[in-house]
């Protein structure tokens, strides 16, 4: 056969395996995160496992009611923080600022964005957690050690803003400039344009910006593990420590070899995990993708 | 001449650099009011950018030099005392292409009204409808104004647009070759509508066809390249024009 | 009238301000590390590992860090590309059907948004399971299916912007498909795909949950692919909070090599861009 064919076929199988190798992957990792799971349902319902709300593994108690509460608290909060001012920032950005400060400001978000959620997680403990030990919490009357709730949150939110700035920049400046002018041509200001057209225009693509912002958040692990505190209970307020599944699995990992149920419940926690960031990352590209067909912004 | 009083726009020595090069250079204009005024010339030498920079859309561009002055009512339009959304509302515009803002054929219509304060139902309702007929869209739209606008014809839209542009009530309409997207008869219908404003409006329309010009101007701007080349009353222009440029354009030598 | 002004005003104080709150996060962020982690930079750190234990040992450096972390990112990013071009070529038009190709896509779109915590326990069940368990393999492992999705999609998007008729013209000459999607598509490519292996290579370095229990810890420098291994960002992970200060700049001093690796590849990457793009047609 000759060389540079059978070269050529090799190298085209050797491409199939890779690709259908990678394809596959998500559906093995879920198969295998679910037939983990398995042990532990076995012995509890899903409901219980979900709604009870001690988690004791040592005693054999693996409720997540608490756990779960934690990370919509800190998911919400972050993203209630973030989507604002990520979405001023991006209008500040595409409308409103002169070329040379555009430039500045777009390496500025790729390295925040490349910062690793390590070092976000110190920097978060060495600033974020003495101010609110030492300032904010006295301010309320309340007491805390600085690694809480809060903390979590406004550290999240500033892993969030590179995705939901780039994303709603990117899809502003999609808008044809030409829109931009029939409506300042009828006598509209600059905002007022902003306010009706442009985020009209990109709403959906705004929304799967959000999305894609709220899986990230979700799913973050180590910064949140370093700095909320890991008290499986639910907080008492945004000052107290609490837990989200993602750090929950961080932080028992090294414990649960003891424990028979407790690296079941671990994988169904991950398993919760991955499902859940997957529904939020899959929504988030479809409505982008549906977006572009039918505006084409 | 064109007695003082009479002139809408009038520019003095507009320069505009863009691009590392002047798009427009010593330009000097004066546009006359209620009339239809031309600009023509070859394509791409400034005429767009003329247009925009008589409501300062120029504005929104980055890396653009304009200096001179531009007159509007004997106003200066770069002074900053010069309300510009306000300065922006009297002069109206219509593209090449037809952009309907993202929304339905009413709120089209209705959003500069809305933006400048109307609110009561009843009277947005008649003034929709009132432009909308000026627009000769109405009986098209009538029983379906709240479709998006982004579901009419090209032909329909770029009626759309005017409709939305004279609803705020300029004074000044401002045309960038609004009929070079339209197939024949929708073009008709928007150079029948641009002859029927001119009663109320000052039009300044940017063509590159001379048979339009010659069927709706009463004014004519020669721009070349662009520097005014020149400019006065219609038939002047095209039938006795002064400078041999002007001449080999319209006899279709250069274009 | 002047109500409508009054907002406008209002709103872009607003966005002044929302893009200084951005800024400044970053400000402070590189501020923390280079002066925490400027002031625990001395020679030590770089040439010797912990010594005493790692958690309360007060001498020694991070050299076991730094080589863990060049041990287990490089050979990853090296495996992540080699799949990631496979994957990335035969995602071309010419090798399968659209349908195919759209949900290959999907599919790593989805791998991309996994959390990196999920891909670490993964591995490790995997790793168990065989019976190698905690090693640098096992971390190796992790850190590969990480990155794959990262490198494949930046090449991905590169090779699609390949103007079909430089393909044709190779065709046209006589090459397979398989020479022609490795010669002339790979050169024009070339600036995206850099840049996609760069980011992927931060990546890899900069995750602390694949590795977490995939590569363990170890104040030793590894020395067969079983074995455990520190890295920079478990060394962070475990140290910040350490009593001790001495053992927590440890942590300091891998956070600022952390930042100035990631600070590097995003202006080399952005510069390499610049200077391979006189190759490309556009």
């Amino acid at each position: 056969m000759n060389k540079r064919k059978l070269r050529d076929f090799i190298g085209t199988k050797l491409m199939l395996i890779a690709t259908v190798f990678v394809s596959l992957l998500f559906f093995v990792i879920f198969l295998i995160l679910l037939y983990k799971s398995m042990f532990i349902l076995e012995t509890q319902s899903i409901s219980e496992l979900l709604l009870s709300s001690l988690w004791n593994p040592e005693k054999g108690e693996f409720g997540l009611y608490p756990i779960i509460m934690g990370t919509i608290v800190v998911t919400g909060i972050s993203l209630l923080i973030a989507v604002p001012i990520s979405l001023l920032s991006a209008v500040y950005i595409s409308e409103y600022a002169p070329g040379k400060i555009r430039r500045v400001i777009r390496p500025f978000l790729d390295v925040l964005a490349g910062v690793p959620s390590v070092v976000y997680g110190l920097c978060a403990f060495l600033f974020l957690v003495p101010l609110v030990k030492d300032v904010i919490a006295p301010w309320f009357g309340i007491e805390s050690t600085g690694l809480c709730v809060l903390t979590a949150s406004v550290t999240l939110s500033v892993m969030v803003f590179p995705i939901i700035i780039s994303l709603c920049v990117e899809s502003f400046s999609a808008i044809p400039i030409e829109l931009k002018e029939a409506s300042l041509s009828v006598g509209a200001t600059k905002w007022e344009t902003v306010k009706k057209v442009i985020f009209r225009a990109s709403a959906p693509s705004i929304i799967s910006a959000i999305l894609l912002g709220f899986g990230r958040a979700f799913g973050e692990t180590i910064a949140v593990n370093m700095v909320v505190g890991g008290i499986p209970r639910i907080p008492s307020s945004l000052l107290h420590p609490g837990q989200t599944l993602a750090s929950l699995i961080a932080s028992a990992y090294g414990e649960m070899m003891s424990v028979p149920l407790y690296e079941s419940a671990l994988m169904l926690v991950a398993l919760i995990l991955f499902v859940v960031v997957l529904l939020f990352n899959v929504l988030g590209v479809v409505v982008l993708r549906r977006a572009k067909r039918r505006w084409g912004y | 001449m064109i007695k003082k009083l009479d002139i809408q726009i009038e520019t003095k020595n507009l320069n505009v650099y863009y691009d590392k090069h002047y798009v427009l250079k010593g330009v000097n204009i004066e546009i006359p009011a209620k009339q239809l005024t031309a600009v023509i010339g070859p394509s791409g030498c400034g005429k767009t950018t003329l247009l925009k920079s008589f409501n300062r859309l120029l504005d929104l561009r980055d890396n653009i030099k304009i200096s001179g002055k531009i007159l509007v009512d004997g106003e200066n339009i770069f002074d900053s005392k010069v309300d510009v959304p306000d300065m922006r509302k009297k002069m109206g515009l219509l593209s090449q292409k037809p952009y309907p803002l993202p929304m339905s054929i009413y709120n089209n219509v209705a959003y500069g009204l809305r933006i400048h304060g109307k609110k009561n139902a009843k009277e947005l309702d008649s003034a929709v409808k009132h432009y909308l007929q000026e627009a000769g869209l109405w009986n098209e739209v009538k029983d379906r104004l709240h479709d998006p606008a982004s579901r009419l014809s090209v032909g329909q839209q770029q009626r759309l647009c005017l409709a939305r542009a004279i609803a705020v009530e300029p004074e000044v309409v401002l045309c960038d070759e609004p009929t070079s997207a339209l197939d024949p008869i929708a073009a008709q219908q928007i150079e029948k509508l641009l002859l029927k404003l001119r009663k109320d409006y000052t039009v300044v329309l940017v063509t590159h066809t001379l048979r339009q010009a010659k069927r709706l101007a009463d004014h004519v701007v020669f721009l070349y390249f662009g520097k005014v080349v020149e400019q006065g009353p219609a038939d002047e222009v095209f039938n006795n024009p002064k400078d041999p440029k002007t001449k080999a354009y319209i006899k279709g030598e250069i274009s | 009238m002047n109500r409508r002004v009054l907002e406008e005003k209002i709103f872009k104080t607003l966005m002044l301000a929302s893009v200084f709150i951005v800024m400044g996060s970053l400000v402070i962020i590189i501020g923390l590390v280079i002066f925490n982690g400027g002031s625990s930079l001395t020679i030590e750190m770089f040439t010797q590992t912990s010594s005493g234990g790692y958690y309360l040992g007060r001498g020694g450096g991070i050299l076991n860090a730094i080589l863990g972390s060049l041990f287990l990112a490089l050979p990853a990013t090296a495996l992540a590309c080699l799949i990631g071009l496979g994957i990335a070529l035969y995602l071309q038009k010419e090798f399968t059907h659209p349908k195919v190709s759209g949900f290959i896509r999907l599919s790593l779109d989805i791998l991309w948004g996994i959390p990196s915590i999920v891909y670490g326990i993964f591995c490790l069940m995997i790793m168990v399971f065989i019976g190698i368990g905690t090693s640098l393999l096992a971390g190796i492992i992790a850190l590969t299916l990480l990155e794959i999705p990262i490198i494949t999609r930046y090449m991905d998007e590169s090779i699609k912007m390949v103007p079909i008729e430089l393909k044709e013209g190779a065709y046209s000459l006589g090459s397979t498909k398989f020479e022609t999607a490795v010669k002339v598509v790979r050169r024009q490519a070339l600036p995206g795909i850099i840049a996609g292996v760069l980011l992927g290579l931060g990546r890899g370095i900069g995750d602390a949950a694949s590795i977490l229990f995939t590569a363990g810890f170890s104040d030793r420098i590894p020395e067969s692919l079983f074995d455990s291994t520190a890295a920079l960002p478990t060394m962070i992970y475990h140290l910040y909070a350490s009593p001790y200060p001495l053992v927590r700049q440890r942590a300091y001093a891998a956070a600022f090599i952390l930042v100035v690796i990631v600070l590097s590849i995003s202006i080399v990457s952005r510069a390499l861009s610049k200077r391979y793009t006189k190759y490309v047609i556009p």
